[in-house]
């Protein structure tokens, strides 16, 4: 393969674009709702009405407004249609030309959709994930093409780190700095991982990336393994993505075929091959050392760090590991350089966030907005706010890991500092509203139950400490706790907080702790008075804790 | 190899660049209370009991597998580790049943001796209470998992002291428990070799020796880092 190669694929494919075209979201979410049969409709339409010259059925991934599926959007007009019944498919044929079709029309004007900005979701409805040639006619590894070619991974590693991108599996860590270590640490082997993972419950960007657009996760494993010197990459996706994984299997196989994956990649010294582990759904193997054990095949339980992957990761040797969001920017960063990129958002945090809208709001779905977009814009505008009249109490960000925004913080940026400062983080950017029937303590507990059942149970502090915060916050939910209990949480909250092994331990007290920043009265008005005070019997209640 | 200085606990001291603050905290009589750190085998750091503050960190540090470096200032005894520590073996002791008075290692147990260094008089959590049970298939040794408090000390002493790797941990969270071969009982084990190594290892009353009596169960740790010290730099002494 050679550039004039791939330039061919891609006008040859531009060329044989027909007048319409019926883009079918063929993402997870909408195939859930029978969005296969739409597709195959569609198709058995067009040819009874013998339009086959004329009108393209398109399988593409995620077109973000999940809640509305299965939907199927026609061009050129982009007349968007929603929870389309495979019934409907011949009228949607005839709309093309004139009639009335029998699905209900959704607006692609509507703020859900204009207020995006579209860097990783770029090619996510808009592209057949399934077909490389989709792909590259979108431009696809001309960046790598470029990078190879063109560049030295020296300055691979400069374009990163002036993007200002950070990396979006949670901590935000800066990109182009961990390129540059992992390049600069010696070692003949090194690796790139992709962490496809995503163990957040309500989370569901990488997923939507990863069956939308796979070519673009490829693409950026190889520029990064460019960069830092590495010839080997997996990615690490868990049993529950199927689809998923059979799409970035049909990728691999495709881009191998058209040695963009392999030895000698366009006629350069760089090789580079790509395998999949599947990993068995262990929320702490999304934890990179835990995914790193996973991947040798041994136990999925975390290492103390350092040394870090970058340094000492799989097998011993320098591993970079990014999130697939991550992985996603890297090829549009190198197409329209790292200025560009970092002309995007705000100061601290660069580009654009996807986040997976859940819970009581009226939109829900896959969003890409610039950091620093206010939550209100998101919650209210974007979202449309909770349904049936309520209103909306407060926005849980990162899971597990993250914090309950109240609603009277709405007017916060979306960037790493803003929802550290609320004690919340940006997590891999699942965000869930709640409205005023949520009861905070009990969402605390959920998560607190979470972690408790995810933990791996090598450290104490989280093995045990979240049995007992669990078991607190139970009796505090069967209005069983006295101010005692109370007490007792917040300092096991701070203790499993500062000595936990893993980030998991680390940051399990963390819902818990924001419920009780913005909402303490609702723990306090459950507790009872304490047994030896004024107005005890002087037994204290019996219970047991429970794992 | 080159020697470097640092502080710990206001005092300097010197060191080789490769030791970790809780040896070069030992070499100096500064004791750091450990308990998933076994002489002789690698260290994991998941007891959480050896965590130190390191100036210019703002994580707590596990003593045992921090590599010291130049000038580093280490604290090892204030007052919120020593809360920490606390609750640390308050949560081990409602974990599982820790029924000292009749328990075979009742005076030769880390766990208890550490209990009663650390000042921890009584659990203010509620106890789990967890139903455990016992393997008795071996006929020489013993496995209580009511007492375990998954250190994986004899799992590391078993791979790799020994070479067996007959145990292991299995399960998650506070379900993890310590197996043998691939979940067998311990007595159908076909790769356990019967040398003691995990009882020698275990800092509790979860391995035993059957048969002996609470007196007799002062484990002989020193073997341990016999073998691994003649093997490692082919000396013969303990
Ligand atoms: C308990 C736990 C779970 C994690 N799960 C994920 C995950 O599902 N996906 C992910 O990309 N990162 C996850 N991480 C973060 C990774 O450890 C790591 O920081 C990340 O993959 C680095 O990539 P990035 O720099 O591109 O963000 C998790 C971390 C912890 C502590
Ligand atoms: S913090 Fe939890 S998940 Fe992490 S090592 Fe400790 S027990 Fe395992
Ligand atoms: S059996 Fe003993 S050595 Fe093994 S994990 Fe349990 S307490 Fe530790
Ligand atoms: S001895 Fe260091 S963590 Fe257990």
């Amino acid at each position: 393969m050679d550039l004039s190669e791939l330039n061919q694929i891609k006008e040859r494919e531009l060329a044989a674009r027909k007048k319409y075209t019926l883009r079918c979201c063929m993402a997870a979410g909408c195939m859930s709702s029978n969005a296969e049969s739409v597709k195959e409709e569609l198709e058995k339409a067009v040819t009874e009405a013998g339009l086959g010259q004329e009108v393209e059925v398109r399988g593409v991934g995620c077109m973000r407004l999940c809640c509305e599926g299965p939907l199927v959007q026609a061009d050129p007009d982009g007349i968007l249609f929603e929870q389309v019944d495979p019934d409907a498919a011949k009228s949607i044929i005839a709309a093309l030309k004139g009639g009335k079709a029998k699905a209900r029309l959704g607006n692609p004007q509507s703020p859900f959709f204009t207020q995006q900005k579209s860097i990783v979701l770029a090619n996510s409805g808009i592209v057949d994930p399934e077909r490389i040639e989709s792909y590259i006619a979108a431009d696809g590894y001309q960046a790598l093409y470029h990078v190879l070619r063109e560049l030295d991974p020296n300055e691979v590693v400069t374009e990163m780190v002036t993007s200002g991108l950070r990396g979006r599996g949670g901590a935000g860590f800066p990109v182009g700095l961990k390129w540059g270590t992992v390049a600069k640490s010696p070692g003949a082997k090194k690796y790139v991982v992709c962490n496809a993972d995503e163990g957040d419950p309500g989370a569901f960007m990488d997923r939507s990336v990863l069956e939308s657009d796979p070519h673009a996760i490829l693409e950026g494993m190889a520029i990064a393994a460019f960069a830092v010197g590495a010839d080997q990459g997996f990615i690490y996706a868990r049993a529950e993505y199927p689809l998923a994984i059979d799409r970035l299997k049909k990728a691999i196989k495709q881009a191998k075929a058209k040695g963009l994956l392999g030895a000698g990649i366009f006629d350069s010294p760089f090789n580079f091959t790509v395998d999949i582990r599947i990993g068995a759904g262990a929320f702490v193997c999304g934890e990179e050392t835990a995914l790193m054990m996973s991947i040798e095949g041994r136990r999925g339980t975390p290492r103390p760090r350092p040394p870090f992957p970058a340094e000492s990761g799989l097998w011993g040797c320098p591993t970079l590991i990014n999130n697939v969001e991550t992985l996603a920017n890297v090829a549009p960063i190198i197409r329209n350089g790292g200025e560009w990129f970092a002309g995007i958002g705000t100061e601290k945090s660069k580009g654009t966030k996807v986040f997976a809208l859940a819970g009581k709001i009226k939109n829900t779905g896959l969003i890409e907005v610039p950091m620093g977009t206010p939550l209100r814009t998101i919650v209210e505008e974007m979202g449309g706010g909770a349904p049936d009249g309520g209103t909306i109490k407060a926005v849980q960000t990162g899971g597990p890991s993250g914090g309950c925004i109240p609603a009277h913080s709405l007017d916060t940026p979306v960037d790493y500092e803003s929802l550290g400062k609320l004690g919340s983080i940006m997590g891999s950017g699942g965000m869930i509203v709640m409205d005023q029937d949520t009861n905070m303590v009990d969402v605390a507990r959920f998560f607190m139950e979470f972690c408790m059942d995810e933990s791996c149970g090598k450290c104490i502090p989280c093995r045990a400490g979240t049995v007992q915060m669990h078991h607190l916050l139970d009796k505090i939910m069967d209005r069983k706790a006295t101010a005692r209990d109370l007490q007792k949480l917040e300092e096991l909250c701070d203790m499993v907080k500062s000595t936990s092994l893993c980030g998991l331990g680390q940051t399990a007290p963390n819902p818990t702790l924001s419920t009780l920043r913005f909402f303490r009265n609702e723990y306090e008005e459950r507790l009872q008075p304490d047994v030896f005070g004024p107005r005890g019997n002087g037994k204290p209640a019996k219970t047991k804790a429970s794992a | 190899m080159a020697a470097i200085t640092l502080t710990i606990d206001d005092k300097q001291v010197s060191a080789e660049d490769s030791q970790s603050v809780l040896s070069i905290a030992q070499e100096q009589g500064i004791a750091i209370p450990t308990l998933c750190h076994l002489e002789g085998v690698y260290d994991v750091g998941a007891c959480r009991l050896c965590l130190v503050e390191v100036a210019g960190v703002n994580k707590l540090l596990p003593a045992c597998t921090t590599k010291a470096t130049e000038g580093m200032v280490v604290r090892t005894d204030t007052e919120r580790l020593r809360k920490y520590r606390k609750i640390t073996l308050e949560l081990l002791f409602a974990e599982r049943n820790h029924v000292c008075a009749i328990c075979v290692a009742n005076g030769h147990c880390e766990l208890q001796t550490m209990a009663y260094n650390q000042g921890m008089d009584h659990v203010r959590y509620d106890y789990c209470f967890p139903k455990w049970d016992m393997d008795l298939t071996h006929e020489r040794f013993g496995m209580d998992h009511n007492r375990c408090i998954l250190c994986a000390r004899c799992v590391r002493a078993c791979w790799h002291i020994e070479g067996a790797g007959t145990k292991n941990v299995a399960g998650r969270g506070a379900r993890s428990h310590i197996i043998t071969d691939m979940f067998q009982p311990w007595g159908e084990a076909e790769s356990c070799t019967s040398c003691g190594k995990c009882v020698m290892a275990c800092p509790t009353g979860a391995l035993f020796e059957r048969g002996s009596t609470t007196g007799e169960m002062q484990r002989d740790r020193t073997t341990l880092e016999f073998i691994v010290t003649a093997r490692e730099k082919k000396q013969w002494i303990a």
